[in-house]
């Protein structure tokens, strides 16, 4: 499913499935929709997550130690379209899907009414040679990352793989770290926009506050926060802080 | 091109790859158009054969051990990595791979390390190439191995806890990933093993090849045969065995041997036996075999020898064990430090613990007077000398 190319200020969170508690996912997802979050990355725990910050990093451990897995967040989910509304990305690494079974995990992401996944260390070589007939046939979107470092021809070649929204790093980094615009990153957010690509745009990594927000909006059609929210699901009461927390990003 | 030997798409039979995430796209292709041009180059093999040569202390010994071979009624050679310079054939590789960084432009080197053998072999060229060093340990480990992290440091690297997971080898692994993610430009990551995303393992594989090269011209100077019957190496990542095995590969007459750590026994849930447990997977990007729980989690090994305590193999490795072209067997701590006391009595050399484990599988073959046998004596003992005064009470 694609999100809408011509929105703007679409503010989506990511948050670890099993976090803080086994079964906190579902509560978490319906309680971000009303606060105002326009979608949802919900991450599914692996041991040894290598694009991640310390926040995400202890997050995955306490929800893996909770017990969360594949299986239990597609039973957990199971209900998800009665109670959410909003686009559903599930976002994790390789290894705990090909040992489900990638087959297997497209389908349930379509029983469940998930809209895409986000596996950050899935090739494109692999996905295309591999993978990417199964996730069509299932219209489950693959969404692609691209970071500064991304050429121009690798840009466009991920455009034309990509079905949902292209998820734009605001730097080089693993997740945690806090956005600075510099000239270098505004320059690569034109060019991106300039490019004129087919999918919409939407920044993540370093986006914490309304002001990421908003100059990662100025730019892409969203943001994505991540280690900032996970941070407050570490808070005592976090359940009543979601809607403040999702007004002051978004600068209500 | 051997069916053995990594394809142009980065693969072993169905593994290897390159499974990283985007952010480490530019740097490990950058890595995969350049590192055969750039090793082939004529002004790189003169250096490299030179610190081989006078740096290192190649070639290394292919020696005849007698009262070995008296015991097991075999010709046993072993083939002596210890005596290079830092005491293990982790020098191999890190002279390779400093030499390929600097032609590539890279000021700053960063390394992951279990025992501290590796990150000591990182250090050293480092030193020698006065070039900027970080070096990722477990925290676990950097408590275990206090000797390793004093000469790291002595040779300037600053070394690094890995405080998530484990902390071990496999979580210092991982923060190294995390630098280079975070420092895109200016940093190359020295892996220690045959593992990683292509094309690690393959140039790992290429600057361990030293070992088999040496031992095919020693073999025939000796035995007049540059094939011998067995050739026998221990695997952690699997690097002094891929060196061990490389030109011997496609001579399927040499049987390949390659012994895992089985720590407390292979169904003791302590254990690095990694084909007897493991199952193809996905970690440190690639795709191999690996210890996992049912639903994808990395396992974390044990064994009493750091070097081999990780869950994984290299990719290569996955496809001897697969394709059937090598045996791959265990050997639990018990037997390892009894082969490694062995040798010391019969031979006077005491061997790394690692090694030890290759020693060990000998006890379980029998032979009929005629065979050749070689043996990568991998490292020395120095490392592990607490390890053998805790064991044997000395
Ligand atoms: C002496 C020695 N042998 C073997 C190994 C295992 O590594 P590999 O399997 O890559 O040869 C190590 C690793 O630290 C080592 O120090």
């Amino acid at each position: 499913m694609q999100l809408n190319k011509h929105a703007n200020g679409l503010l989506s969170i990511y948050f670890t499935a099993g976090y803080p508690s086994l079964d906190s996912t579902l509560q978490i997802a319906k309680m971000l929709e009303e606060a105002g979050a326009d979608f949802l990355e919900i991450g599914f725990p692996y041991s040894d997550p290598v694009a991640d910050g310390p926040v995400i990093q202890h997050s995955s451990e306490v929800a893996l130690q909770n017990g969360m897995n594949i299986p239990l967040l597609f039973e957990q989910l199971k209900n998800l379209r009665e109670q959410v509304s909003i686009p559903v990305f599930l976002m994790g690494y390789f290894n705990p899907v090909l040992q489900y079974g990638i087959e297997n995990f497209c389908k349930s992401c379509k029983e469940v009414g998930v809209n895409g996944v986000i596996i950050p260390d899935l090739p494109m070589y692999e996905y295309e040679e591999l993978y990417r007939d199964i996730f069509e046939e299932n219209g489950i979107s693959n969404i692609f990352l691209v970071t500064p470092q991304t050429s121009e021809e690798r840009i466009r070649y991920i455009d034309n793989l990509s079905t949902g929204f292209i998820y734009v790093l605001s730097s080089n980094a693993t997740t945690g770290k806090t956005l600075e615009v510099k000239e270098s990153s505004a320059a690569y957010y034109q060019k991106l926009k300039d490019m004129d690509l087919k999918n919409p745009l939407v920044i993540g990594f370093g986006i914490s506050s309304a002001q990421t927000f908003q100059k990662a909006t100025e730019y892409a059609q969203g943001a994505i926060v991540g280690s900032a929210f996970v941070k407050l699901l570490g808070e005592p009461d976090y359940m009543d802080k979601i809607p403040s927390f999702i007004q002051g990003i978004k600068g209500l | 091109m051997s069916k053995y030997q990594v394809n142009e798409k980065g693969y072993y039979g169905p593994f290897g790859g390159a499974y990283i995430p985007e952010m480490l796209y530019p740097n490990v292709e950058e890595l995969r158009q350049q590192y055969l041009a750039i090793m082939q180059d004529k002004s790189f093999q003169e250096e490299f054969q030179q610190l081989l040569r006078d740096y290192v202390g190649r070639p290394s010994p292919l020696y005849h051990a007698q009262r070995l071979s008296e015991r097991y009624n075999a010709n046993i050679f072993l083939k002596r990595e210890d005596l290079n310079h830092t005491g293990a054939h982790k020098i191999n590789n890190t002279i390779g791979q400093i030499l390929l960084a600097e032609r590539l432009g890279k000021k700053r080197i960063i390394a992951e390390t279990g025992a501290g053998q590796h990150g000591v072999a990182t250090a050293t060229v480092c030193a020698l190439k006065g070039l900027e060093c970080v070096v990722y340990m477990g925290e676990m480990d950097i408590q275990r191995q206090a000797p390793n992290v004093a000469r790291m440091k002595m040779m300037g690297a600053q070394v690094v806890a890995a405080q998530s997971g484990s902390k071990t080898l496999k979580d210092a692994t991982n923060e190294a990933l995390r630098d280079w993610i975070n420092n895109p430009v200016d940093t190359h990551y020295i892996i220690g093993s045959v593992v990683g995303p292509h094309p690690y393992p393959d140039l790992v594989a290429r600057f361990q090849s030293i070992i088999s090269e040496e031992t095919k011209k020693q073999l025939l100077e000796k035995t007049g045969n540059d094939q011998p019957d067995y050739v026998m190496a221990c695997v952690g990542g699997g690097s002094n065995a891929a060196g061990m095995f490389y030109h011997f590969l496609d001579d399927e007459t040499v049987k390949l041997i390659a012994v895992e750590a089985a720590g407390h026994g292979v169904n003791s849930g302590e254990s690095a036996a990694t084909t007897a447990l493991g199952r193809e997977g996905v970690l440190h990007g690639s795709r191999s075999i690996l210890m996992q729980t049912e639903d994808g989690q990395v396992v974390e090994p044990y064994s009493i020898s750091a070097g081999l305590d990780y869950p994984g193999i290299g990719p290569q490795h996955a496809w001897l064990f697969k394709s059937g072209r090598g045996q791959y067997v265990s050997i639990t701590d018990d037997e390892a430090m009894q082969a490694g006391l062995r040798l010391t009595q019969l031979e006077g050399i005491i061997p790394a613990i690692e090694s030890s484990h290759a020693l060990a599988y000998l006890e379980k073959m029998t032979f009929s007077g005629k065979e050749n046998v070689v043996i990568c004596l991998s490292g020395r003992g120095d490392k592990d000398l607490d390890n053998y005064m805790k064991y044997f009470n000395l």
